[in-house]
């Protein structure tokens, strides 16, 4: 499983904008690049990129292989309620990878 | 292990190769994207549209030390209310192996218009940030940027 | 291709200065400092630090059981936070049942071999990347400390001679550029001076985070030489001279370079 780095505030007022950030352990191999052997190295990358907030999608990224390996995406959210707030990540081969992160909002 | 410089001097061969047997092969399909391929990538985002320059800012330096990673800001001037909001941010380039970057769709629940990525450049060229606003209109933003090596790379 | 203009302009620029001189302490600057603001914000925010994602993948490894012992590293260990903090602040050390100095990739490899009776990891895999990297978290702060014995002084030795040996096509020893000329551009790029306090970094170029020998390795493409073999003596006694060197900096593991 790749790994994954998130940072969504623990806390916020209501109505407030908070930035969140997210890093995925993904090489995001672009198809143009040759092994050792001077065949291409296949392309995998991750695809697409979905935010939910408390089910609803807030945030989503088509993503091409002009993105860096380990792809960074940041991004802001109002805070409306206290609840989860979802990421996935789906790659070429649609295997998707899901973290959640808790937001507490007063 | 990378490389984006690698596959560019790979495509390099390829167009070269191509380019001395041009009398008597068909022509290679285009090692690069160029201005003309990410115009295309444009329309075909917008659906031919008019963009109207402006209101879009590409928050890149503009002297790269590496091409590999380059923290890459789109902000758009936008209230971002459920009546007026940015609904997609469209990043192209015009000089990497395929014009497009990455398109990225926004809500009023966005609170800004503002994404923040790290995007691969293959060489110096102009990167373009293209918006679809809630009312169906298009506005854009552009940097040109100059991508260099550092010492002692890897692949030298 | 760019390579093409950077050497003569080197060339040019290490003809104008010959004279060698120990870098004094208070003049010390990690490489962090030479890189651009963008570079240094990526190193400074954990969720911005791609490195981060190997100590995370090495904490993992760390609990992980392993070989025919069927141990992990943390049921000798105990948390790394604890046990591990200040160890790669100090290594390479001296290892008496090998009779011969090991960097932090030896010492994982020998309790690998010796305590869970597993194969090795080989050098730039995966496993060792993300365990020497979430080793080297647990000193991140802490000054380089290299230990005071004796046992090591032969070895660090031959590593300063290494360091001031001329090697490759283009003739250059490491202090040729990193003692003589930091701070001056070869190219485009600044030249740092090449303390070793970061280790693992995790490099933009290569897009992974790898050792400081893969990074030597780089700088000895660099100047036309044949590279050492991963593991070699050369490399142990480079990084023992190098650890002295930056002897009272910081550890900044995860280091991001570009």
């Amino acid at each position: 499983m790749a790994r994954a780095l998130i940072n969504v505030p623990a806390k916020a007022k209501k109505g407030e904008i908070v930035e969140i950030k997210t890093l995925l352990s993904h090489p995001m191999e672009t198809g143009f690049r040759p092994a050792a052997d001077g065949k291409l190295v296949p392309r995998n990358i991750i695809k697409r990129f979905v935010c939910t907030y408390d089910g609803e999608a807030v945030f989503s990224a088509d993503l091409f292989p002009a993105i860096s390996a380990n792809p960074f995406l940041s991004f802001t959210l109002v805070a409306t309620n206290s609840g989860v707030i979802t990421f996935s990540w789906t790659d070429d081969n649609d295997e998707t990878q899901v973290q959640t992160a808790k937001i507490e909002v007063v | 292990m990378n490389t984006d410089a690698q596959s560019l001097d790979l495509s390099r061969r390829a167009f070269l190769a191509g380019a001395a047997g041009a009398s008597i092969c068909v022509i290679a399909p285009s090692a690069r994207a160029t201005p003309e391929a990410m115009a295309q990538a444009i329309t075909d985002f917008t659906g031919g549209k008019p963009v109207k320059e402006g209101r879009v800012v590409v928050d890149i330096p503009v002297l790269l030390e590496s091409g590999h990673s380059v923290p890459t800001i789109v902000r758009v001037d936008s209230p971002m209310s459920p009546q007026n909001y940015v609904r997609a941010i469209a990043l192209f380039n015009e000089r990497n192996p395929q014009p497009n970057v990455g398109v990225f769709h926004l809500t009023p629940r966005s609170g800004r218009a503002w994404v923040s990525t790290r995007i691969r450049l293959g060489d110096s060229q102009k990167v373009v940030a293209v918006a679809q606003m809630s009312d169906g209109s298009f506005a854009s933003g552009s940097i040109d940027v100059i991508v260099t090596l550092p010492a002692c790379v890897e692949g030298a | 291709m760019r390579a093409q203009w950077i050497l003569p302009a080197c060339v040019m620029l290490l003809a104008a200065n010959s004279a060698r001189a120990e870098i004094p302490l208070h003049e010390r600057k990690s490489g962090a400092e030479f890189m651009s603001p963008q570079t240094q914000a990526m190193q400074a925010d954990d969720v911005s630090n791609p490195g981060m994602l190997a100590a995370l993948d090495g904490e993992a490894f760390w609990k992980q059981k392993a070989g025919a012992a069927n141990k992990a590293c943390a049921d000798c260990h105990g948390p790394a936070e604890e046990s591990m903090k200040g160890v790669s602040a100090r290594y390479p050390a001296f290892n008496a049942s090998a009779s011969k100095p090991i960097d932090v990739q030896g010492q994982v490899n020998q309790c690998r071999s010796e305590r869970q009776q597993a194969a090795p990891f080989r050098f730039e895999s995966r496993e060792l990347l993300a365990l020497t990297t979430y080793i080297g978290l647990q000193s991140r702060g802490m000054p380089v400390s290299p230990p005071d014995d004796e046992r090591l002084t032969l070895f660090r030795e031959r590593g300063k001679a290494l360091f001031n040996q001329r090697l490759g096509q283009l003739n250059f020893s490491c202090a040729h550029c990193h003692e003589d000329n930091w701070g001056r551009k070869l190219g485009s790029a600044p030249i740092p001076q090449a303390h070793a306090n970061s280790y693992p970094i995790y490099r933009l170029e290569w897009q992974d985070v790898g050792s400081l020998q893969r990074r030597l390795r780089n700088c000895m493409t660099g100047v036309r030489a044949e590279a050492y073999s991963y593991g070699s003596p050369e490399f142990i006694e480079l990084e023992l001279f190098l650890a002295a060197r930056a002897r009272g900096m910081s550890v900044e593991t995860p280091g991001v370079r570009p």
